[in-house]
């Protein structure tokens, strides 16, 4: 039989070598399961993973490609923060929609005066919004002792509801024939997020990302705010001693993820969602946690993940139209992938030696 | 006017789900493990039972099948985190999700089918809210009264001191989570079957999570749980009438209550466990703790 040795370190082999093997591995049981669902495997992984960039159609689903990973990537940068401290923000998916609504709210009081100075303040209340959603659970915890996950998580459902009252109510277009949902911030210049450079996806929310990868990644390797958080993650007591303080943690990773994913719902309701609907919230901000994992809390990692993970929903809305695969293939997917990461992690952390 | 007995009948409606599922978190939790993956586990049940019912046209064999399904899910995850180590928080995350999307992809057949009819039972309440309230007692003797209940304490207490003692840590655990699996699956399946007897993709709705919460609320006591369930089913029933009487709130802020009072509730008793005389004592020692014995 086997055993395992805790190692004292992770080597980076295993630490690459693990999210690609959960990625073959995800590809195999999701061939099966096709294949158990009547659809021939390979056709429906090559629709996935492989036609949405070199496929017949591939002119029109490689712009997609940024527009998904964009949000993805901005959310799953702040998540990581806080993943590495110990910190557990399950409820960007909220902090996302309030982000959207409140930077809409900027854009539907000033509709129709067109001014420069719309956008920017549409992106602080996006922010702010996103902010102020992430710190209620910081503060329950940080005063009361409340978890953060269950709080962030029922916050969720809050938003939703907001979202879904706006639809009906405050927001409700009052030139839109009575329909729920805002006016589409796409057709109001002042307002609206296009596409910066034509047949590229590449909008304002993509370059926050980056900007987003680029600040963390210095944060977390350059910053002494960065150590701490590490440090907090690693070994809680030791970093007490350190003289980090675990309030101040828990504030800024919520509040900075928080605002991330605010950010995020901003963008995408400025650009490629146009409008608040019952339904805007389409569920980035709990893939963001699987690419955060995926990625390895890594910046470097998580833009891979954000891609992979953007290219998942691409194929997967391919799949849907050309092999009629059931539309919630992605989240199938999605679940399993985290499942065989977490799994395979059993190799970074350990070493299996034979029981002598 | 609203007639109270009628009133408590529906609030022990809306309270079963969360019982069910309340109760075996709680035995899990107790055992040390924190399973987040409650949500993915009453999904699972909500679909299975429903399906099977449909099918069948029993009830009864519904809800076994519902409980199978739930326990098989939480075997993925007693795999994962009990053999390969991995992170309950992020694994439980993980089940939550899944549970989801598998559902949302072998659920599109049954939406739009109808539930067969529930059981009844004495006093016109049906046999699931009964056995719901029999479970109270059942699982607090359990854990309170016998042995073994004893032996699942120690496990969620102390790992390593129940390791040395020669107890079974791993197999206590894992028996621990298949049991809050199925109890998660029949939960969902109630409100599949029973309440909104129908088939709709997420229909739990957060269920699984306010399930988590009061398990916290209930400081791991059985019967607190059953308190933390009726406050629930109550303040759901409270807002389900309000918006029937046309109140003047809209009717999505009225349906944020549920979850609005579950972080109030979740609050009040953090507090209480922060800031009062017992200091946390509740909290199993080793919840949420990979063990790993190196002998």
């Amino acid at each position: 039989m086997f055993r395992l040795e805790p190692r004292a370190s992770a080597p980076l082999l295993w630490q690459v070598a693990t999210p690609v093997l959960a990625v073959i591995a995800t590809m195999i049981t999701g061939g099966l399961l096709f294949a158990a669902l009547g659809f021939d495997p390979v056709a429906s992984i090559r629709t996935i993973f492989w036609d949405p960039l070199f496929g017949p159609a591939a002119g029109y689903s490689r712009p997609q490609l940024l527009v998904k990973a964009g949000p993805l990537i901005l959310i799953a940068s702040g998540l990581a923060l806080g993943f590495r401290a110990g910190i557990w923000n399950i409820g960007a998916e909220g902090q996302y929609i309030i982000g959207a609504i409140c930077g809409a709210a900027v854009a539907l009081a000033a509709y129709p005066t067109e001014a420069f100075w719309i956008f920017p303040a549409m992106i602080v209340a996006g922010a702010a919004g996103g902010w102020a959603w992430g710190m209620i659970p910081a503060l329950l915890r940080n005063w009361f002792g409340a978890s953060e996950i269950l709080v962030s998580l029922m916050l969720v459902y809050v938003a939703q509801k907001i979202a879904a009252w706006m639809a009906f109510g405050p927001m409700k277009n009052p030139e839109g024939f009575n329909f729920p949902g805002s006016r589409n911030l796409q057709q109001y210049p002042s307002a609206a997020n296009p596409e910066l450079i034509a047949n590229t996806g590449l909008h304002w929310g993509v370059i926050a990302a980056g900007i987003a990868l680029a600040a963390t990644w210095f944060l977390m390797s350059r910053h002494i705010l960065g150590f701490r958080i590490r440090t907090a993650g690693a070994a809680p007591r030791a970093a007490r001693f350190a003289g980090v303080r675990p309030e101040r943690l828990v504030a800024l990773c919520l509040g900075l993820s928080g605002a991330l994913a605010g950010l995020a719902g901003l963008f995408e309701v400025a650009g490629p969602a146009g409008q608040i609907t019952e339904s805007f919230g389409s569920g980035y901000g709990f893939t963001a946690i699987i690419v955060a994992f995926l990625g390895r809390l890594h910046p470097l990692g998580i833009l891979l993940a954000g891609l992979l993970m953007a290219l998942t929903y691409i194929g997967g809305e391919l799949a849907q139209m050309m092999l009629n695969l059931p539309a919630s293939t992605v989240q199938v997917f999605q679940g399993m992938l985290l499942f065989f990461l977490l799994g395979f992690d059993l190799l970074t952390r350990y070493r299996i030696r034979r029981r002598s | 006017m609203i007639d109270p007995i009628v009133v408590f009948v529906l609030l022990l409606g809306a309270a079963t789900p969360i019982l069910f599922a309340a109760l075996g978190e709680l035995v899990a939790e107790r055992a040390g493990v924190l399973n987040l993956g409650v949500e993915g586990m009453m999904i699972g049940g909500a679909l299975a039972g429903f399906a099977v019912a449909n099918v069948t046209g029993s009830t009864a064999l519904g809800f076994v099948a519902a409980a199978v399904a739930g326990m098989a899910l939480s075997l993925i995850f007693a795999a994962l985190t009990q053999y390969l180590m991995s992170n309950q928080v992020a694994t439980g995350l993980a089940l939550a999700l899944f549970g989801l999307g598998l559902t949302a992809m072998f659920g599109k057949p049954y939406e739009g089918l109808k539930a067969p009819s529930m059981m009844a039972g004495p006093l016109g309440l049906n046999l699931m809210i009964w056995l719901g309230l029999i479970m109270v007692p059942v699982t607090w003797w359990f854990l309170m009264r016998s042995r073994a209940g004893l032996i699942l304490r120690a496990v969620g207490e102390n790992h390593d001191a129940a390791h040395g003692l020669g107890y079974p840590v791993r197999r206590v655990r894992i028996g621990a989570i298949a049991f809050g699996g199925a109890m998660a699956g029949l939960g969902g399946a109630y409100i599949s079957i029973a309440t909104v007897l129908q088939w709709t993709e997420g229909m739990t709705a957060g269920a699984g999570w306010i399930a988590l919460a009061i398990v916290v609320f209930a400081q791991w006591n059985p019967w607190g749980a059953l308190a933390g369930a009726w406050l629930f089913g109550g303040v759901t029933v409270l807002q389900l009438r309000l918006q029937a009487a046309g109140v003047a709130l809209p009717v999505q802020l009225l349906s944020m209550a549920p979850y609005l009072a579950t972080i109030i509730v979740l609050v009040a008793i953090s507090a209480r466990q922060k800031f009062g005389r017992s200091g946390g004592g509740a909290t199993p020692g080793s919840l949420g703790q990979p063990f790993h014995a190196l002998r």
